[in-house]
C-alpha cells in the first residue's frame, strides 16, 4: 500500500506494453488491458487523495533515493486532487469511446489504446513529479504522444494539424527547459522544494528573472494562452473524437496546474507578487484572451471547432484569475481547472455520441436532434448551463470565486471579462440549442415532424450521465472543495 | 566597448546558444518547406543541449570519474577538480526527446508528400481551401 503514488504512474505505463502484446494475440484485449490499467490507476489516485486529506503532503521516494540526489513524487492537496481528475477522466472517457474507435479507426485501435495510456502515463506524472527535469520529460511524453493521435483523426487536415502542433510544442518545450537550466546554474538542485528553499536568498538575480520568464512563457505555449493558441483549435477539432475526449479537457488543465505549481510552490507568491511588477500586465493578457476566445468561438460553423475556442477563452480566466494576487482569484483559478475538466469533458462526449450517429457536427446538421438523442443533448444542455455560469452547476461557483478575487484586487476588466464572455457563451449555446430544438429536419434526410429516437449507446450515455452527476456534484460541493483542498493547499 | 568586447568574450558559450536558437527560429519561421522547417526545429533544440553542455564546463577540470578511487576509498574528493556530469546526463534523456520529436515529424512530413505530392507550405494551403 505504500507504493500507492508510483502505482498511479506506472500502471498505464505497463498497460500500455502490455496492450501492445496482446494485440499481437487477440485486438479486444488491448482495450481490456488499457481499462484494467486506467481502473487501477483510478482506484490508487482516489487512495492516495484520501491519505493525503487525513495525512497531509506524501513525498515518495522513487526507489528509496532521497532528494536531492533520486527522484521524488510530491503529492499535495492540490496535484492529489488533480491526479483523481485525470485517471478518473481517462477512465470515464476509455468506457465511452471503445465504439469511437471502432468507427473511425477500427484497424489502428490496438495503437490508440497503446498511445492513450502513454498519454495518460505523462498527464499522471507531470501531475505527480516532484522535479523540474522529470516534469520536462514527462511533457514531452505527452505533447509526443497526443502528436501521434492527432494524425490518426480527419484524414486531409490532422497530419499537417498535428505538424504544426509540433513545431510550436517544441518551441514551448524547449523554452521550459531553457527556464530549468537557469535554474540549475542559480540553484544546483532540480527538485522543485529545494529550489524553492535556495531560491529566497537570492531573488534579486536577473539569472532567476529569466529563468521564471522562460518556464512561464514556455508552459503559456504549451496551454495555448491567447496569442500563442494558433495551434489549438485545428489541432482538438481534427482529431479523432475519442482522443480530442480526453485532449481538450485535460492537456490544457494540467498545464495550467504547471502554471499554479511553478508559481505557488517553486518561485513563490511573494516573490511573484512583490518583487516581480509583472501581475497588472499578465492579468490584461488573461482579459484580452477571453475576449478573443469568446469572439472567436461566434464566428465557427462548426460545433467541435467552436468548443476549441471556449477552451482558448477558459485559459483566459484561469491565468487572470491565477495572477490577481489574492487567495480568491487563486482559488477561483484552481476550482476552475476541476471544473473546467468537467464541462469540456461532458460537451466533447456529447459531441462525440453525436458524431457517432451523424458523423458531422456543422451547424448544418444538427436539425432535430433533441428529438434523435434526448439523453444526450440533456447532457450537454447542462454542460453548456454549466459553462455559461448558471447557479448550481459548478461552473458558476468558479466564476464567483475569480470574481470575487477580482473585485478584492481592483481588476474591474477582469470581471467585466469574465460577465461579457458568459454572455457571450449564452449567445454561443442558445445558438445551437435552437438549431437542435426548432430548425426542421432539412428535405434530404427524408423525416418530417418528429424524428425517430436514435440514441448512441448504453455505454456513452452512461459515461455522460456520470459527468453530468460530478457536475452538479462538483457545483453542490463547491464550497466543501474550496475549504478542505484549495485554501489549505494555498495556506 | 571594451567593456562590452569582454562580456561578450566571457560569456562567449551563452551569445553561440543564443545566436543558434535565432537561427532555429528563423527557420521555422521564415522557410516555406516544411523539411526545412523541421531542420529550424532541430537546430532550435540543440543550441539548448549546446547550452546545457556548456554550463558543465569547468576551468582546469577533468572528467568525472574519481582519480585513484579504486581500492583507496577514504581518498579526499575535490568537487572543482572534475567537471560536472550532470547537465550532461541530463541531455543524453532531452537528446532522446528530440530525436523522437524530429521522427514523429518526419513521419508525419511523408504522410502529407503522400497526401498532397507537396512539401511547400504555400501550395499546401491552396490544395487545402480547394477541399
Amino acid at each position: 500500500m505504500n507504493n500507492m503514488p508510483a502505482i498511479i504512474v506506472l500502471a498505464p505505463l505497463l498497460g500500455a506494453f502490455f496492450s501492445g502484446l496482446a494485440a499481437w494475440i487477440q485486438k479486444p484485449l488491448s482495450y481490456y488491458i488499457a481499462l484494467a490499467a486506467t481502473a487501477v490507476s483510478s482506484v490508487a489516485a482516489v487512495g492516495v487523495f484520501k491519505q493525503v486529506l487525513t495525512a497531509g503532503t506524501w513525498q515518495y521516494r522513487m526507489a528509496g533515493w532521497a532528494p536531492p540526489m533520486g527522484i521524488e513524487l510530491r503529492i499535495d492537496l492540490l496535484n492529489a486532487m488533480v491526479l483523481v481528475l485525470v485517471s478518473g477522466i481517462a477512465f470515464v472517457n476509455l468506457v465511452a469511446s471503445v465504439k469511437n474507435v471502432d468507427q473511425e479507426i477500427p484497424d489502428r485501435a490496438p495503437s490508440f489504446y497503446v498511445m492513450y495510456q502513454l498519454f495518460v502515463v505523462g498527464l499522471l506524472g507531470v501531475t505527480a513529479t516532484g522535479d523540474l527535469f522529470n516534469l520536462y520529460v514527462l511533457i514531452e511524453i505527452t505533447s509526443l504522444t497526443s502528436y501521434t493521435m492527432i494524425a490518426l483523426g480527419d484524414k486531409d487536415r490532422s497530419p499537417l494539424a498535428a505538424l504544426n502542433y509540433i513545431f510550436i510544442g517544441v518551441i514551448g518545450a524547449s523554452f521550459y527547459l531553457l527556464g530549468v537550466g537557469y535554474l540549475y546554474i542559480t540553484t544546483g538542485s532540480l527538485n522543485m522544494a529545494d529550489v524553492a528553499i535556495l531560491l529566497k536568498d537570492i531573488q534579486g538575480s536577473t539569472a532567476v528573472l529569466t529563468a521564471f520568464i522562460l518556464c512561464i512563457l514556455g508552459v503559456w505555449i504549451k496551454m495555448a494562452l491567447f496569442p500563442l493558441h494558433v495551434w489549438l483549435p485545428n489541432a482538438y477539432a481534427y482529431a479523432p473524437v475519442g482522443f480530442a475526449r480526453v485532449v481538450a479537457p485535460l492537456m490544457t488543465k494540467v498545464m495550467v496546474y504547471v502554471m499554479v505549481r511553478l508559481m505557488v510552490t517553486v518561485f513563490g507568491l511573494e516573490y511573484i507578487f512583490n518583487t516581480l511588477n509583472l501581475a497588472d500586465i499578465v492579468v490584461w493578457l488573461g482579459v484580452i484572451a477571453i475576449l478573443a476566445g469568446a469572439f472567436m468561438a461566434l464566428l465557427q460553423t462548426d460545433l467541435k471547432k467552436m468548443l476549441t475556442y471556449i477552451i482558448v477563452c477558459e485559459i483566459g480566466y484561469m491565468v487572470g484569475g491565477a495572477w490577481l494576487g489574492n487567495s480568491l482569484g487563486m482559488a477561483g483559478a484552481i476550482l476552475h481547472i476541476l471544473n473546467d475538466a468537467l464541462m469540456t469533458f461532458a460537451l466533447f462526449l456529447a459531441v462525440g455520441n453525436i458524431i457517432y450517429m451523424r458523423q458531422q457536427v456543422a451547424f448544418s446538421n444538427l436539425q432535430g436532434l433533441f428529438g434523435a438523442m434526448p439523453w444526450t443533448m440533456a447532457g450537454f444542455v447542462l454542460a453548456g448551463l454549466s459553462i455559461i455560469g448558471v447557479p448550481p452547476t459548478c461552473g458558476f461557483f468558479s466564476k464567483w470565486y475569480l470574481v470575487l478575487g477580482a473585485f478584492e484586487a481592483g481588476a474591474y476588466h477582469f470581471a467585466a471579462a469574465l460577465i461579457i464572455s458568459s454572455l457571450v457563451c449564452a449567445v454561443l449555446f442558445f445558438k445551437v440549442f435552437e438549431i437542435c430544438f426548432f430548425e426542421p429536419m432539412a428535405e434530404s434526410h427524408g423525416h418530417h415532424g418528429t424524428a425517430a429516437m436514435a440514441e448512441a449507446p448504453v455505454s456513452m450515455l452512461a459515461a455522460l450521465g456520470l459527468v453530468s452527476a460530478a457536475i452538479i456534484g462538483a457545483g453542490v460541493y463547491a464550497g466543501t472543495i474550496v475549504n478542505t483542498v484549495i485554501l489549505p493547499f494555498l495556506h | 566597448m571594451n567593456e562590452l568586447l569582454a562580456l561578450i568574450v566571457a560569456k562567449y558559450n551563452f551569445w553561440l546558444y543564443i545566436i543558434l536558437m535565432m537561427i532555429g527560429l528563423y527557420a521555422m519561421i521564415a522557410k516555406n518547406n516544411l523539411m526545412k522547417k523541421l531542420v529550424g526545429m532541430n537546430i532550435f533544440q540543440t543550441a539548448i543541449i549546446l547550452f546545457y553542455v556548456s554550463i558543465g564546463y569547468k576551468h582546469g577540470a577533468t572528467l568525472p570519474i574519481i582519480q585513484g578511487g579504486h581500492g583507496t576509498h577514504d581518498a579526499v574528493i575535490h568537487a572543482a577538480d572534475y567537471i560536472n556530469p550532470l547537465p550532461h546526463v541530463l541531455m543524453l534523456t532531452a537528446i532522446v526527446v528530440s530525436v523522437a520529436t524530429f521522427g514523429v515529424a518526419m513521419a508525419l512530413c511523408v504522410k502529407i508528400y503522400q497526401r498532397y505530392q507537396t512539401l511547400e507550405e504555400d501550395e499546401l494551403r491552396i490544395r487545402l481551401s480547394e477541399k
